[in-house]
């Protein structure tokens, strides 16, 4: 099936946590838009996740309408668990802490302002986001 | 009873793809950490969309107010969604209407515009925050 979506749109939806109250989310949120206006800018698309609940038929069908990444900045996992509940399964699912352990670098601390360390770790993680759209495509 | 002072969660909506959804979450980090510290307080708004029990609580538990990015309303939908009305809801674009000069700019960050935007919005929220953070208190 989700060759068949690939083939259809050739794109790959990101769905992004937001994660507004911790400083992952908002790191995840960084990357999302990294991959999405300059790293993989003809190849993904995205959507506001709380959509999923305020929006309509179209917004609900997003994960069945595109393979889907969901990335979320903590365990408790709001994108994975809410896009599989309301929309569809994700193709994948990442987590940042996960990334941030792999690559051996520091948790942020700020909400907004991220320092330059910061914005570096949201380009590192945008790269893996990017590796996960590759391989879905590739699929 | 007597009066003393409340939390008041006042949680953005979320966008991750529009210049009001970033001016909505902006605005929430200039209460919680400028104007109203330790009164205003915020959550992650997916986590109302996986019913978690601590953001279901704190929302139960005192006065809301949602900023939304467009329309679609998120925020407040979310909120509602579980039952419970909020003390106010705002649209960010109505900052900007009444603000003409601060046409704010950005996606993943403000512009400088927006963060200025953003400071003047909280600013003029404060004194909502002030009513419904001196309510009635059990003792
Ligand atoms: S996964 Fe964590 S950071 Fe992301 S929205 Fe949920 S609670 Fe917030
Ligand atoms: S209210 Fe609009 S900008 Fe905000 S999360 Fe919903 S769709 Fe996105």
């Amino acid at each position: 099936m989700i060759t068949l979506n690939v083939l259809k749109v050739g794109k790959v939806g990101i769905v992004s946590c937001s994660g507004e109250a911790i400083p992952e989310g908002t790191l995840s949120r960084l990357a999302c838009r990294k991959v999405l206006d300059e790293l993989r800018p003809d190849q993904t698309v995205t959507i506001c996740l709380p959509l999923f609940i305020a929006g309509g038929t179209e917004e609900r069908n997003f994960a069945r309408d595109f393979p889907t990444i969901t990335v979320d900045g903590c365990e408790k996992q709001c994108a994975r668990k809410s896009t599989e509940k309301l929309s569809g399964k994700p193709g994948k699912s990442l987590l940042i802490p996960e990334i941030l352990s792999r690559h051996g670098i520091a948790k942020p601390v700020n909400l907004r302002n991220l320092r330059p360390e910061e914005k570096a770790t949201a380009q590192v993680v945008a790269e893996e986001i990017a590796r996960a759209v590759d391989e879905i495509l590739k699929k | 009873m007597s009066r003393e002072t409340r939390k008041v969660v006042v949680i953005p909506c979320s966008g991750i793809g529009k210049v009001y959804g970033a001016l909505a979450r902006e605005t929430v980090y200039e209460l919680m950490e400028r104007v109203r510290p330790g009164v205003v307080v915020t959550t992650c708004l997916p986590l109302l969309m996986i019913d978690d029990p601590e953001a279901l609580q704190l929302i139960t538990g005192n006065p809301v107010i949602t900023i939304d990015g467009c329309p679609s309303g998120c925020a407040h939908k979310n909120v509602e969604t579980h039952g419970i009305k909020v003390a106010l809801t705002c649209q960010a674009i109505n900052f900007y209407k009444a603000h003409k000069e601060l046409k704010p700019g950005g996606i993943a960050e403000l512009d400088e515009n927006g963060r200025k935007l953003a400071a003047v919005a909280a600013d003029e929220l404060a004194h909502t925050v002030d009513e419904l953070a001196q309510g009635e208190v059990e003792k």
